[in-house]
């Protein structure tokens, strides 16, 4: 297999954008307990807005970026405000609907291509920029999780009614949640758009929902670092798994069912992985190690 | 008024092969309160099932449509075993189920691309291609065939669910699993009993689908469709389902003949948005109350 630079540098970047979509729905289903099937609608917002600003506005790359992630969470304004008083399956199923009737939208708008898709996008998405963006977004999130609001989109996600008594907009704290998501989502399709150069409704139909709710499972819920780790495995693996081609989804498909019966609460299951936990590891394997050293000296005597 | 009965009449017909379709979601829901994505899976299976019955081992079609039908309530009860049986036991929260379904669905779409290819296949023709002619209608015997049997199965599952034991105790486990299981009904014989009924209609739909249109393994993207007339018609509700269904398979037709069929899919979920904002539990979806 080659496995030359360019070709892991892509594969990389593209782990490092879908990231970004990743960690707001681990936000939104993690913490907030909020189940959604359209967040790829929100990443093809977010890619189109930036696509229109950069080729049609003549704005910079940045900025259209940022423009693209406003517009997103502005369309989860909207979205939530008609759809996040549902429950359970029924916000599942309706964000489902918003997400494939976008799709259909898009399909059918002829301005940004249609179906055919969008070509020409300046390519301005490189390695640097994606791990910046990454990092950041990683920290915002960290913060986000640990603040006032955090706290209250947890206490939802465990007793909505009680979080309710004693005091917490359940409406307004699942909504900040759902805009911050879309906000990411928007982020992420930005990033890809001008990392393809091509934009195609057909990239952001149910099936990205559908993978981007499977790797935040897949992670852990309730964990940022389950995110950040379940997006570079599960990207990468099919990636490096492409000479098998169509059996690649298949063995897919058998992992996801598998981790659902054997492993529900993902690979790192609501833990989190800080510098500060990595450092205590060390020192625990090394005060071990030299106790061993210890043992081993006492008993050579 | 002859283009709009003609339509009425196309859109009665696929509505009818959405409610066969749509009635698995619902049973499946109705007891065990997910979604059942792998659903559209079974369906395309099913269609597969007929093709290769009726083209490779040329038995006739009756045989073939329902030899189908109960291969694929054989796939859908291995499906229940495998993939929800394991969550059930560990009374997991409704998104296992889902995300599980999502990976069966995954799964059942790309084993097909991978062994049998991604080709769209056409059906012999069984019925001929010569419609009949009422006035200046003219209704095409696949589209009478695909109406005729639709009715027959619904009706036969509708006796089965209100007028035998086996019904009510069906109509028990949805009401209360738990409660039933008490009153001496075996809940898991019951679960086996709804995913392989709901196979059985998946897969005869499949076949009525196939026939009409073609076969290829992303034709669970369409069956979202009944889906969609499952949720309109109250997820959870037979009859509402049915009524979901055909109501969808209408609108549909008509929007399609009278505006463009480029919008038929987004009017189905726009419809399915306006359904869940005015009224979540659908036409005659049952409500519940946040337990606490």
């Amino acid at each position: 297999m080659d496995l030359s630079w360019y070709y892991l540098k892509g594969i990389l970047m593209f782990a490092g954008i879908n990231m970004i979509p990743v960690l707001g729905l681990a936000l939104l289903t993690g913490f907030t307990g909020l189940f959604s099937f359209g967040n790829a609608a929100f990443m093809s917002i977010g890619g189109y807005t930036t696509a229109f600003m950069m080729i049609n506005l003549g704005v910079p790359f940045i900025p259209s970026l940022l423009m693209g992630g406003i517009i997103a969470s502005l369309g989860a304004l909207v979205i939530g405000k008609c759809t996040l008083k549902l429950k359970g399956d029924y916000f599942c199923i309706a964000t489902l609907g918003f997400g494939e009737a976008l799709r259909l939208i898009l399909d059918n708008f002829q301005y940004f291509g249609g179906a055919r898709g969008w070509a020409g996008i300046p390519l301005k998405t490189n390695l640097t920029t994606v791990i910046v963006i990454d990092i950041i977004a990683v920290i915002i999130m960290a913060n986000i999780v640990r603040s006032r609001h955090g706290r209250n989109m947890i206490a939802v996600r465990e007793e909505e009614l009680a979080s309710q008594v004693i005091g917490i907009n359940v409406f307004k704290t699942k909504m900040l949640s759902f805009v911050i998501s879309a906000f990411y989502g928007g982020i992420g399709g930005g990033l890809l758009a001008s990392y393809l150069g091509f934009l195609q409704p057909k990239m952001f139909a149910l099936t990205k929902s559908t993978e981007l709710i499977i790797i935040v499972i897949f992670g852990g819920l309730g964990s940022i670092s389950g995110g950040v780790i379940g997006s570079l495995v599960l990207i990468i693996l099919p990636e490096l798994l492409r000479s098998f081609a169509n059996w690649r989804l298949v063995i897919y498909g058998v992992v996801v069912v598998f981790i659902m019966i054997a492993r529900p609460e993902g690979l790192i299951g609501g833990k989190e992985i800080t510098f500060k936990g990595i450092y205590n590891l060390f020192k625990k394997i090394a005060k071990k190690n030299k106790k061993d050293l210890d043992t081993t000296r006492e008993g050579g005597r | 008024m002859t283009n709009f009965l003609q339509q009425l009449i196309n859109g009665l017909s696929i509505g009818s092969v959405y409610a066969l379709m749509a009635v698995g979601y619902s049973l499946v829901y109705s007891i065990m309160n997910f979604s059942n994505f792998a659903h559209g899976g079974v369906i395309m299976f099913g269609a597969y099932f007929g093709y290769f019955f009726i083209t490779l081992y040329k038995l006739p079609f009756p045989v073939a449509f329902i030899a189908s039908g109960l291969c694929a309530g054989i796939l859908a009860v291995v499906i229940q075993r495998i993939a929800y049986k394991p969550l059930m036991d560990r009374k997991a929260p409704f998104l296992y189920f889902i995300i599980s379904a999502m990976g069966v669905s995954i799964f059942l779409e790309n084993i097909v691309v991978a062994t049998i290819g991604p080709t769209f296949r056409t059906y012999p023709a069984i019925f001929s291609e010569i419609p009949i002619k009422i006035g200046a209608l003219n209704i095409g015997r696949i589209d009478l065939m695909m109406f005729v049997i639709s009715a027959i199965c619904l009706g036969f599952l509708i006796y089965l669910i209100d007028f035998t034991k086996i019904g009510k105790a069906i109509q028990a486990t949805a009401y209360n699993m738990k409660a039933s299981t008490l009153m001496g009904i075996n809940a898991d014989r019951i679960i086996i009993i709804v995913f392989a009924v709901g196979g059985i209609l998946a897969g005869l739909a499949g076949v009525l689908f196939g026939m009409k249109y073609t076969v290829y393994p992303q034709i669970g993207n369409i069956t979202i469709k009944s889906f969609i007339a499952a949720v309109f018609g109250g997820l959870g509700s037979i009859k509402g389902a049915v009524i979901g269904s055909i109501l969808l398979g209408v609108i549909e037709t008509l929007a399609s003949g009278y505006f463009s069929s480029q919008y038929r899919d987004l009017i189905a979920f726009a419809l399915l948005i306006f359904i869940l904002i005015v009224r979540p539990v659908g036409l005659m979806g049952k409500v519940t109350e946040d337990k606490a």
